[in-house]
């Protein structure tokens, strides 16, 4: 027993001992090379978004953001994840529900699929859409046809002016393609570690399927859901390689934020441009504030447990 | 007769079901932004003071052969004003939403500006660029946009091309080893000229650019004389950019008329002034005299002498396959 014992023993203190008895000047120095790499490559540009935003005085900065056009696009990224991100949170529970607690035939083709996005590169998912929706797609080719199977829908469609690429709906479309797997992928790992047995004995106690998702599944799953939101949310309000395919670039109705700041640096706007853009930094400010504040409400939860 | 009959019936109906406001759509190419904005405004007043109805126009830019392919895949263009009419071709031939013979529709080709090729270069002009042996010289960074999605591209592209061919007697062997060299010295090819200019003047890169004469200027006024200056090469090309109602997408929104009107008024006395103030070469003589000062005189050869036409100049150079195809990729 001895021998074994301290066998155990000495590699443990050995491991603790390096860890901590770097020489001070090694330790100060790896700090420094992270600070300092954090903020040449991070809190520079940062700076720099918001003194050239401010560059030609803040009454400038507001006009710009007042701009009809740019309130159209701040408008229409609002719209976009407003829609993306509750369609991608009701499938992405639901993906991660149907992976994580059954076992069934398929699932990892399902798997693959939920991170099709992740490795597509976002502008073939934009021209997929195009090759759909556009008008020499199969769509477009069917709403121009001469002889279609149903004119009344042919007709109605064309009479409403209803489009789907060059217009909101393709730019929604290509938003939910591109923040697809963000939630399913964060629930995923938590609910696999979780494993069946509190749903199981909820069953045994008598709670149909839906008790057993409102006040076992959904509780446990909490934060790792609103950290997948704030993600999916980020992204889908600074996409730009997507949605620029399917948008058109028409000014004042199909330019989301990141492509009006194209559009104004582009224009030799680069003061607008850089207000515009203060925008999303400022969000990306906040969401990663939040997302740490559900880290830490996450540990909480683990601790308690 | 009758599908003309059919138009002037539906513009009829489209004026007098017509709300207080009219929306179009201008599909155009990179530079035109700032000449668009001013004329879009001038004749919302012209209008508006001839029918009542105010009209809103809406612009899309882009690089001038994407731009083309987002008509035909479906963007909704009333009116497209590109840099070149073969993209415009391209849209009758593959959409079929505007005629053929587009081209015949309005005076001078449908195009109620014309531009040239130029250099732009750093102030002082430290590599001694004079004329276009100047740009093919070893030791000289080009900065130039791609000419599948650009059209100022193509044009710069061909003028280059004319230059060498003019002098090496319609050689086109060494022609084809001018232009080699040319994009032997580029090291970026940006989507549209726009992307280019800003490469150039705002991130650095390169010693000349090939522009557009109109984006030249635009570029002094914006970075500043101070800062760059154009240089006038002996020979380049009159480049047309040519401007159609896209007929099937009007009739669906019922803006045909106003689509018409709007490309005709480009001819009046008060655009053509515009579009000299935003220095694109006028049609109207009086106009053109009257701003001689902004256009530099220099031998402008036409694409129809040195190329034969457009289908002609995309199938051996631009089409997949064709010369740029092989220069650009046997680097």
């Amino acid at each position: 027993m001895t021998p074994a014992a301290t066998t155990f023993h000495v590699p443990h203190q050995v491991a603790h001992r390096r860890t901590t008895s770097e020489p001070v000047f090694v330790r100060r120095a790896l700090i420094g090379v992270a600070l300092i790499f954090l903020s040449l490559f991070l809190f520079l540009p940062l700076v720099f978004v918001f003194t050239q935003a401010f560059a030609k005085g803040i009454g400038f900065y507001f006009e710009t953001l007042r701009d009809p056009n740019a309130w159209s696009a701040i408008k229409l990224t609002l719209l976009a994840a407003i829609i993306s991100v509750p369609l991608n949170c009701v499938f992405g529970v639901c993906a991660a529900w149907a992976i994580a607690k059954f076992d069934f035939r398929g699932k990892n083709i399902l798997l693959t699929l939920i991170d099709l996005p992740f490795s597509v590169s976002p502008v073939i998912a934009g021209l997929i859409y195009v090759l759909v929706f556009g008008a020499q797609g199969w769509l477009g080719l069917y709403l121009n046809a001469d002889n279609p199977h149903f004119p009344w829908l042919q007709n109605w469609l064309n009479d409403h002016n209803i489009k789907i690429i060059f217009a909101v709906p393709g730019i929604v479309l290509a938003t939910i393609f591109v923040t697809f797997p963000f939630v399913a992928r964060e629930l995923i790992p938590l609910m696999q570690a979780q494993g069946r047995s509190e749903e199981e004995a909820a069953r045994v106690l008598g709670a149909s399927g839906w008790q057993t998702f409102w006040r076992v599944t959904l509780p446990n799953i909490k934060w790792g859901l609103i950290y997948g939101v704030i993600l999916c949310n980020a992204r889908a309000m600074g996409e730009f390689g997507a949605v620029s395919v399917v948008s058109g670039k028409i000014r004042g109705q199909t330019n989301t934020i990141p492509l009006h700041i194209e559009a104004l640096y582009d224009d030799y706007n680069f003061t607008g441009a850089f207000a515009v853009a203060s925008l999303l930094a400022f969000l990306a400010l906040i969401t990663l504030g939040v997302k740490t504040w559900v880290e830490h409400q996450q540990a909480k939860q683990e601790i308690s447990k | 007769m009758k599908t003309f009959m059919n138009l002037v019936l539906l513009a009829a109906i489209s004026v007098s079901a017509s709300a207080a406001e009219v929306k179009l759509l201008n599909v155009s190419y990179d530079p035109t932004r700032e000449f668009y904005t001013e004329y879009n405004a001038a004749f919302a007043k012209y209008w508006q003071a001839k029918t009542g109805d105010s009209v809103n126009v809406s612009q899309s830019h882009g690089g001038s052969g994407k731009q083309a392919q987002a008509v035909i895949n479906g963007l909704d263009a009333d009116v497209v004003t590109l840099a070149l009419a073969y993209d415009i071709d391209a849209i009758a031939q593959q959409s079929h939403l505007l005629p053929a013979n587009w081209q015949t529709r309005l005076p001078n080709n449908s195009t109620p500006y014309t531009s040239t090729i130029v250099f732009l270069v750093r102030k002082g002009n430290p590599k001694g660029i004079k004329d276009w042996d100047d740009v093919v010289k070893k030791s000289v960074s080009v900065v130039v946009p791609n000419p599948k999605t650009s059209g100022g591209a193509r044009w710069a592209y061909l003028a280059a091309y004319a230059y060498a061919l003019e002098k090496n007697n319609h050689d086109d062997a060494a022609a084809r080893t001018f232009i080699t060299k040319l994009y032997k010295n580029v090291p970026v090819l940006d989507s549209g000229a726009r992307g280019s200019t800003v490469t150039f003047a705002k991130n650095g890169i390169g010693d000349v650019l090939l522009a557009w004469e109109n984006e030249a200027h635009l570029a002094l006024k914006e970075f500043g004389a101070d800062n760059f200056e154009i240089v006038t090469p002996s020979l380049s090309i009159l480049a047309e950019p040519p401007v159609a109602v896209v007929d099937k997408n009007a009739k669906r929104h019922h803006t045909t008329e106003v689509a018409n009107e709007y490309l005709k008024y480009l001819y009046s006395d008060a655009a053509q002034e515009i579009a000299a103030k935003n220095f694109y070469r006028p049609r109207n003589e009086a106009v053109a005299a009257k701003y001689a000062a902004n256009f530099t005189q220099l031998k402008l050869v036409t694409l129809d002498s040195e190329f034969g036409s457009w289908a002609n100049a995309q199938k051996t150079h631009f089409a997949d396959g064709g010369v740029f195809d092989q220069i650009y990729q046997s680097q």
